[in-house]
């Protein structure tokens, strides 16, 4: 059995909620990569992940998103080790380690970016976090199969499962990326591209993620990754806040599970909170 | 005319070199560049828009309409200079500090540009003393901000505020844009508007010159 099926045979496994927020709560400014933490504020990273772990999360992510080559400037090499380090602190022996690897930021299409650029970014991010042991390789919120299938070949290189995900944020009915690729276009292209299980993650909130999942589902059989946003962005003066509350969030719990989903948690404006909530909604359900 | 024609349906498909050689055609033609660019390029750009909104076109077409139009634009800029042609404003865009998210930015920029604007482009993550600077050194009277992420949103608000100690908020109009801002965000932070897409923000700037 593979790695990522031994994982999942006890069921569905709940993972972790947003990283930048949290990060915020505890001081950091708006304007700095939260990545560059690892390296200056690492106890307060750690804070994060630990709250996480605490929640229930069965894997944790790593506060290492942006941090490639192309996105980002700084000690790359230290930054992504180190966030590996401190979610693997945080997690010990009771969650998993998934290490994040975001999108570049550039367009290939639009001849910004150049495809050998973008292959050596992702092969340097996934190579260090991959030495610094993370259990298996994230590549998320992207909305380029193109871009994806770099960052797949990429993380696929480490010989670590690989899970991919996209944030289906536009059209209608958004259930299509920016780019405009629907959830077969995307399952078909990442199945052929060799990743080990598909997702959605950010997007525009939980009420439209079990569609998505059936369909990435449908189209390619591979374990489901889903970490839906909490909701739309609430704005009241010029402070931000989610209009989702955890409990809502959680009531997604059953359809998400009936759509197939294998992995889940929440991604932009979700807390530990959401993560209790889940896990309690999961408990309920057995 | 088949020229303008031709040019009409190379933007509108993306197609810059086929935008380019017809650009060339219609001035050999003798028509007026000013013309070609309100006759044909603006029709064009809003009918690129039209298909964005019903879904029709996504980022790619968009952006490889863009790049079409920005081919014409390259070759009629110089002519309409030299003819003495005011653009229909100025506009200094980039995404705010801490957003590296430049593709929505770029967008709008494009599409301005397309819309008659002069467009400066400060790139992404720009500090608010840059966008200060560029309105100051480049003369602009319209500032466009970008942000992807509900975190980098707050510092729209602070390159407000920077124009405002700096003496100039009356000296600008300040439009704001991107996923997760709102119109009710772009009022409370005391932006003059807000667009919920690359062919709003063009209509939102007109009137703001405007007014």
């Amino acid at each position: 059995m593979s790695r990522l099926g031994e994982w999942l045979a006890d069921g569905l496994l709940i993972t972790d909620g947003a990283w930048g927020t949290e990060l915020q709560a505890r001081g950091l400014d708006p304007g700095v990569a939260p990545d560059t933490w690892n390296l200056t504020h690492p106890e307060r990273v750690e804070a994060v992940a630990r709250a996480y772990v605490e929640a229930g999360s069965q894997v944790i992510l790593t506060n290492t998103f942006r941090a490639n080559a192309v996105a980002m400037q700084g000690d790359l090499e230290a930054i992504n080790r180190a966030g590996v380090a401190i979610s693997k602190r945080a997690a010990g022996a009771r969650a998993l380690v998934f290490a994040s690897i975001g999108p570049t930021g550039k367009m290939l299409m639009a001849g910004e970016i150049g495809e050998e650029q973008v292959k050596a970014a992702f092969a340097a991010q996934a190579a260090a976090l991959s030495a610094a042991g993370a259990d298996a390789l994230l590549v998320e919120t992207m909305s380029d199969i193109e871009e994806a299938r770099l960052a797949v070949a990429a993380a696929k290189s480490t010989g670590l499962p690989v899970i991919v995900s996209f944030a289906f944020d536009s059209g209608k009915n958004k259930d299509r990326t920016m780019m405009g690729a629907t959830p077969e276009a995307v399952a078909a292209a990442m199945l052929e591209a060799g990743a080990d299980a598909v997702g959605a993650n950010c997007g525009v909130g939980v009420e439209y993620a079990a569609p998505v999942c059936r369909r990435l589902r449908a189209a390619c059989g591979l374990p489901i990754w889903i970490k839906p946003n909490a909701g739309l962005p609430k704005i009241e003066g010029a402070a931000v806040s989610y209009g989702t509350s955890a409990e809502f969030f959680a009531s997604h719990y059953a359809a998400l599970r009936e759509a197939g989903t294998a992995f889940l948690g929440g991604c932009c404006g979700t807390t530990p909170e959401f993560i209790r909530a889940l896990v309690s909604a999961q408990r309920a359900a057995l | 005319m088949p020229d303008l024609d031709k040019l009409n349906e190379a933007v509108i498909e993306g197609d810059w070199k086929t935008a380019a050689a017809a650009t060339h055609a219609a001035i050999a033609a003798g028509l007026e560049p000013l013309a070609i660019v309100t006759g044909c390029l603006v029709p064009a750009m809003d009918e690129v828009g039209r298909r964005f909104e019903c879904e029709e076109y996504f980022v790619p077409e968009m952006l490889l309409s863009a790049r079409a139009m920005k081919a014409s634009m390259d070759i009629l800029r110089p002519l309409l200079a030299a003819a003495g042609a005011q653009p229909v404003g100025r506009v200094a865009i980039g995404t705010v500090k801490g957003d590296l998210h430049d593709i929505g930015k770029n967008l709008v920029g494009a599409m301005l540009e397309g819309g008659g604007f002069e467009v400066i482009d400060l790139g992404a993550d720009v500090s608010p003393e840059r966008f200060v600077e560029a309105v100051v050194k480049g003369n602009a009277n319209l500032v466009a901000l970008s942000a992807l992420l509900t975190v980098t949103m707050p510092a729209m608000k602070t390159i407000i505020e920077a124009f405002r100690s700096a003496g100039l908020r009356e000296k600008v109009k300040i439009m704001v844009g991107g996923a997760p801002v709102t119109q009710q965000y772009a009022d409370a932070i005391g932006a003059d508007g807000y667009g919920d897409s690359a062919g709003a923000a063009v209509a939102l700037a007109r009137k703001l010159v405007a007014a």
